[in-house]
């Protein structure tokens, strides 16, 4: 445990030495942030011609989500590979660490980062909370926040999982956007040609449906965080395997 | 400390490793020798739990290297051929990280400790990308002594210094190697007679000579040659150099010089001397011409000789 904890201290650092952090940083709170003046201000016209309604927090957790589709390559895709580059993971395999320690510890260093920028974005609802009365539905914001927690971990795992299988970044970055496209656009695509259980099949392994209209708007399913469980598990386990799997070579 | 037993490593169809065997005992420090690619650092990665063998054992510091890797990982310290650093990060942090990693107590003390063990405890807060190639083998090296391992890997340890900061890797080798075991690879022939107490030569993945360095100088030569050079006209020297008894082997290499072997035990050289000077030569030098560790490993490892002298 300890080991994974001081992995992911010194990556959780690293990233604010590197550029992309505050790109991705920029990025992300830029977007959700005129997005969510944009909305604000909107609500608050209607407001005062007396058919306002509470500010609704999903366009703001959705546009973050699909931002982490695109940006969460760029955090991953030096977290082993680059180490590999460098040839400081001779250094990391020879030390008395486990292979999964270390992947978990990469993870983890990663999620601390997204948790900060999560963190910076709880000022949207508490702003909105101060101007609507009686307050906003707090169980809506802890449900959005539970699904863009758990997104940016299966993200994350399955990116540090393909930054564990190549030695070069940028191959690691767009292999690991290939894959996020994939689960969050493609996968649900057959769903609406095919009839009876496969179509469930492609609507279960749709990353969007179990965020949507689900999370997002405080509905807490078993069979959603199941589904963002095991992809987390999945791609920390394959990241170990991949780990393992170099010093075979 | 280090027990090898037929280590195989295949990689592919290709053969790196074939079957192996040395040892290695506390406080002595043993130098691995051979051409690149002949299986170094394929060797130096097994008893260092980097990569698994396809066959055979290793035991380092009393550990298995396949079933206790994390323990052997605990008691060696390795510092591979590509020094491992993190530029972005300064000295001391460097070192405080890997002494987090291995869970040393106190790490800042020990990582200051360490620094001043290279000299480099007055450039700790200097970022390692801003260091010099020497500076940064110091770094790597103390990350390799930094938990104070019994068994200590360095592969290479001096490739890419310049002179004055060889002599002083070389000065921290010997100072570690008193009390620890120490297995470094070098292709500084000249480097291994200097620090080593034993000399593995390695080729194809085949130890073709393992013995101090002077009993491998000895075993090939068989006895020391000498060479003796007057000023002037050498006509008969070699005629009163053979007159002494206990020289042997005597050729004349030019006008004024004359090369000879020692029988083995009879330093006969003051007696070698003194006759020249009485014969009337002015004697100017007289100098071992020993065969050198480079000749001694192009023959074992040059596949020709090596076969003539199987």
């Amino acid at each position: 445990m300890r080991n994974i904890w001081t992995i992911a201290k010194r990556e959780y650092d690293q990233y604010f030495v590197s550029p992309v952090a505050y790109v991705v940083a920029f990025a992300i709170l830029l977007t959700s942030g005129v997005l969510f003046a944009i909305n604000f201000y909107f609500f608050a016209q209607n407001a005062f011609q007396n058919f306002g309604a509470v500010p609704d927090f999903a366009p703001i957790s959705g546009t973050f989500v699909f931002l982490l589709v695109l940006s969460t390559p760029a955090l991953t895709m030096r977290l082993i590979s680059d180490e590999a580059r460098m040839g400081t993971l001779e250094l990391l395999l020879t030390a008395p660490i486990r292979d999964y320690e270390l992947v978990i510890g990469k993870w983890l260093g990663a999620m601390l980062y997204i948790l900060s920028l999560l963190v910076v974005t709880l000022i949207y609802p508490i702003v909105t909370s101060r101007f609507v009365t009686p307050g906003i539905d707090w169980s809506v914001i802890l449900t959005s926040y539970l699904g863009m927690i758990l997104l940016a971990g299966v993200f994350l795992a399955l990116g540090t999982a393909v930054s564990a299988m190549f030695t070069n970044q940028i191959t690691a970055f767009f292999v690991s956007l290939a894959l996020f496209i994939t689960l969050w656009w493609l996968v649900g695509f057959p769903a609406n040609v095919v009839t009876g259980d496969s179509a469930r099949l492609f609507e279960y392994l749709d990353m969007k449906t179990h965020f949507y209209g689900a999370l997002d708007s405080g509905v807490i399913n078993l069979s959603d965080i199941v589904y963002y469980v095991s992809l987390i598990a999945l791609g920390l386990f394959t990241g170990s395997a991949a780990v393992e799997m170099r010093r075979w070579r | 400390m280090i027990q090898v037993n037929g280590l195989i490593k295949d990689y592919g169809v290709r053969r790196a490793l074939d079957s192996i065997t040395f040892d290695a005992n506390q406080g002595e420090i043993v130098g691995f020798l051979g051409p690149n690619g002949a299986g170094k650092t394929t060797t130096m990665r097994i008893l260092t739990g980097y990569m698994p063998p396809t066959g055979g054992e290793a035991i380092v510091a009393g550990y298995d290297v396949v079933e206790e890797s994390l323990e052997v990982r605990k008691r060696v310290g390795y510092l591979p051929e590509t020094v491992p650093l993190y530029n972005d990060m300064t000295a001391l942090d460097y070192l405080k990280y890997m002494a987090e990693l291995r869970q040393i107590p106190h790490a800042d003390d020990r990582a200051w400790e360490t620094l001043e063990m290279v000299d480099l405890d007055e450039r700790a807060n200097s970022f390692i990308g801003n260091f010099s190639k020497g500076m940064r083998q110091r770094v790597g090296l103390a990350q390799a002594l930094l938990h104070r391992p019994e068994v200590i890997i360095l592969d290479e340890p001096t490739i890419g210094l310049d002179p004055a900061q060889v002599v002083e890797v070389r000065r921290v080798i010997r100072e570690i190697g008193r009390d620890r075991t120490v297995l470094f690879s070098t292709h500084i022939l000249s480097e291994a007679q200097q620090i080593c107490d034993r000399v593995l030569i390695i080729n194809k993945g085949k130890i073709v000579a393992e013995d101090t360095p002077e009993n491998l100088q000895s075993r090939v030569l068989g006895a020391e040659r000498v060479l003796l050079r007057v000023r002037g006209d050498g006509d008969g020297l070699a005629e009163t150099v053979k007159s002494i008894k206990g020289t042997r082997k005597v050729a004349a290499q030019d006008d004024t010089s004359v090369e000879f072997e020692l029988s083995a035990g009879q330093d006969v050289r003051p007696q070698v001397a003194k006759a020249v000077v009485q014969a009337g030569y002015e004697l100017l030098e007289m100098r071992p011409v020993g065969m050198s560790l480079e000749e001694i490993f192009l023959e074992l490892t040059d596949d020709k000789t090596a076969g003539k002298r199987s």
